[in-house]
């Protein structure tokens, strides 16, 4: 990589280049803090480029005309944050069930209700159990960098056409708000999909139609097995995870987002202290790296899941691991972050414990 | 011999399933000879919603979305913003468009979205039963009113035309019926003139028809066609409510 070439910038700006670096000119939202910066970034620059931005009058429209651009076959996007996710989920069961690829972003903040706007990890459950109502799934990214909220963007767009349907990026403030150099090589990695099922107006061609409507029992049922075998395919095919330092490990650390992002301090802290502790990062929590948690806890038998929300990744950790493992959990509910020290206490903790709660 | 009555090519061939006299079936056959009158059939993108219209896409012979309840504007504007010389339609109900969906309806309006709305105003929800609408007359027995609409908890019957007449996006509103052949006449004309304010770039226009519902109205065909001129028409006038005959420009 060409340090050169890279760019200080937001995270959440970072996301607004990144859906311009692939192809997408279509952008539909409404105002929410954290996210802002992405609508904010995107009015400006997506009319330079001979797209569209359009601000909606509420969530809901703007994910339903997401809905009709990505219908009409075009690259189509919107982020939001927290509630106005909640609000968008009708419309995300609805592209689920058309098999309609979008790029939804979540900067998420804290929750139940109206929260508040710090970073928080709370929206784990609904990002990758579906969310909305009936038997689906989105993919979910989990960037924990500012090249990865760039990155991710692209692979989103192209992971969202090859399985025609919703991809989610589940980040918060402070992924979005932090500055680090970007390399923008997004031009090149990116590569569209010819979508010969859009809606284009019936020229030369029998006429095509969008729904998600099965009233046939038989059929609805065939519909959501095509829906399932999908998934299971993106289950095989599409994991991504980081290990790191596992290899004769005591300790691994299970972490994803802004939390892996601080709990890297907190193991290079335990690591010069000489406690032999490893990560493993879940990039897909949808896919979730069910398998790779498995392999590595057959030799690694403690197991500390650390997330900021009350425990929401450990619930899918556990179905995960071998039977032998302990896993502790260590969870912050925030409106403050998680702080390295206080991951380095629990890490000194697990390592001289001998029976552990699961 | 001469023919001189035949099934507009915007039309499949397969026979309607609406009840016995309700109106779905006249106005999708309007707009279906509009779009072939206009010659735009192979580049018409319709929009259907929830209710007993969500199986336009089983009579329309053109490319056809599903939209959730009451998003059919707002599915529409994605559509058009993408294919800007394409010719975009919305067909609701008045439980899709005047309760669930009065946000996307006023706001698309109000952004001048060039799409054509056609607003089937029965005075009911058709497809779940027979339920309470906003456009449901003071007095109407439905299964959540049983002793009537009442103003008092229930509010008046919404007249969505007029409302939206008054929003500087809408460059066609009228409200027309379909209860006799003149009528039948007139709300082609209105449907036509609406799909012709899209052809040119005019902005968004508006049709409301009002429509029989004899299943849940529980009345014959007949009884129902009496209702509308009596009841409904003079609450709800027949009109053209808008008509701009200069685009907006900058």
């Amino acid at each position: 990589m060409n340090d050169s070439k890279k760019r200080l910038i937001k995270g959440n700006e970072a996301i607004a280049v990144a859906a311009i670096d692939a192809g997408c000119r279509y952008f539909f939202s409404y105002p929410i803090t954290p996210q802002s910066d992405i609508p904010e970034y995107l009015s400006r620059h997506l009319p330079e480029v001979g797209g569209t931005f359009l601000q909606a009058e509420s969530e809901i429209a703007a994910i339903n005309m997401v809905l009709g651009a990505s219908a009409a076959g075009a690259r189509a996007m919107t982020s939001s944050s927290g509630p106005g996710i909640s609000l968008k989920q009708e419309g995300i069961s609805y592209m689920a069930s058309d098999e309609l690829p979008a790029l939804i972003v979540n900067i998420s903040r804290t929750g139940p209700g109206l929260g508040g706007i710090a970073a928080s990890q709370g929206d784990y459950f609904q990002a990758t159990k579906g969310g909305g109502h009936g038997d689906y799934r989105t993919i979910v990214l989990a960037p924990y960098s500012v090249q990865e909220m760039y990155d991710l963007t692209i692979k989103g767009f192209d992971l969202a056409d090859k399985y025609r349907m919703p991809v989610m990026i589940l980040a918060d403030s402070i992924l979005g708000q932090m500055k680090e150099p970007v390399a923008m090589v997004g031009k090149k990695k990116s590569t569209a999909i010819k979508k010969d099922w859009a809606l284009t107006g019936c020229e030369g061609r029998s006429p095509h139609v969008i729904k998600s409507l099965y009233l046939d029992g038989d059929k609805s049922i065939e519909h959501n097995w095509k829906l399932y075998h999908k998934y299971q395919k993106i289950q095989k095919n599409e994991v991504m995870c980081e290990i790191k330092d596992c290899k004769d490990a005591d300790i691994i650390l299970i972490a994803f987002g802004s939390a892996a992002r601080i709990a890297k301090t907190s193991i290079e802290m335990a690591q010069e202290k000489g406690i032999k502790v490893g990560m493993l990062r879940p990039i897909t929590l949808f896919p979730f790296p069910n398998q790779q948690i498995e392999d590595l806890s057959k030799d690694i038998k403690k197991i500390l899941v650390v997330e900021q929300n009350t425990g929401q990744m450990v619930e899918d950790v556990l179905i995960s691991v071998s039977k032998n493992a302990k896993v502790t959990f260590y969870g912050k509910p925030t409106g403050n972050a998680l702080e390295a020290e206080e991951i380095l206490g629990q890490i000194e903790k697990l390592k001289n414990k001998k029976g552990f709660n699961r | 011999m001469k023919q001189v009555f035949e099934r507009p090519e915007s039309l499949k061939e397969v026979s309607f399933h609406f009840c016995p006299g309700c109106h779905h079936g006249i106005i999708h056959r309007i707009v279906a000879e509009v779009i072939d009158k206009l010659e735009v059939r192979t580049r018409t993108i319709g929009v259907s919603s929830v209710g007993c219209s969500v199986f336009l896409y089983d009579y329309f012979n053109i490319d056809v979305c599903e939209a959730p309840h009451g998003r059919a504007p707002a599915v529409a504007t994605g559509v058009k913003r993408v294919y800007k010389d394409r010719i975009v339609f919305t067909f609701q109900g008045d439980g899709d468009l005047a309760a669930i969906g009065t946000s996307e309806i006023i706001h698309t309006a109000n952004r001048g979205e060039n799409i054509t709305v056609i607003f089937v105003n029965n005075t009911v929800f058709g497809m779940t039963g027979g339920q309470m609408a906003p456009t449901t007359m003071l007095g109407q027995e439905t299964t959540t009113t049983p002793l009537g609409r009442s103003f008092i908890g229930d509010g008046y019957p919404i007249k969505m035309s007029e409302m939206l007449a008054t929003l500087e996006g809408c460059s066609f509103v009228a409200r027309v019926a379909v209860n006799t052949p003149a009528n039948v006449r007139k709300a082609r004309k209105a449907i036509l003139k609406a799909f012709e304010m899209q052809v040119n770039n005019m902005g968004f226009s508006f049709v409301e028809v009002l429509s029989a519902c004899p299943t849940n109205w529980k009345m014959s065909p007949q009884d129902a066609l009496k209702r509308i001129k009596d009841e409904l028409i003079p609450y709800f006038p027949l009109k053209i409510f808008k008509e701009k005959t200069i685009p907006d420009t900058l």
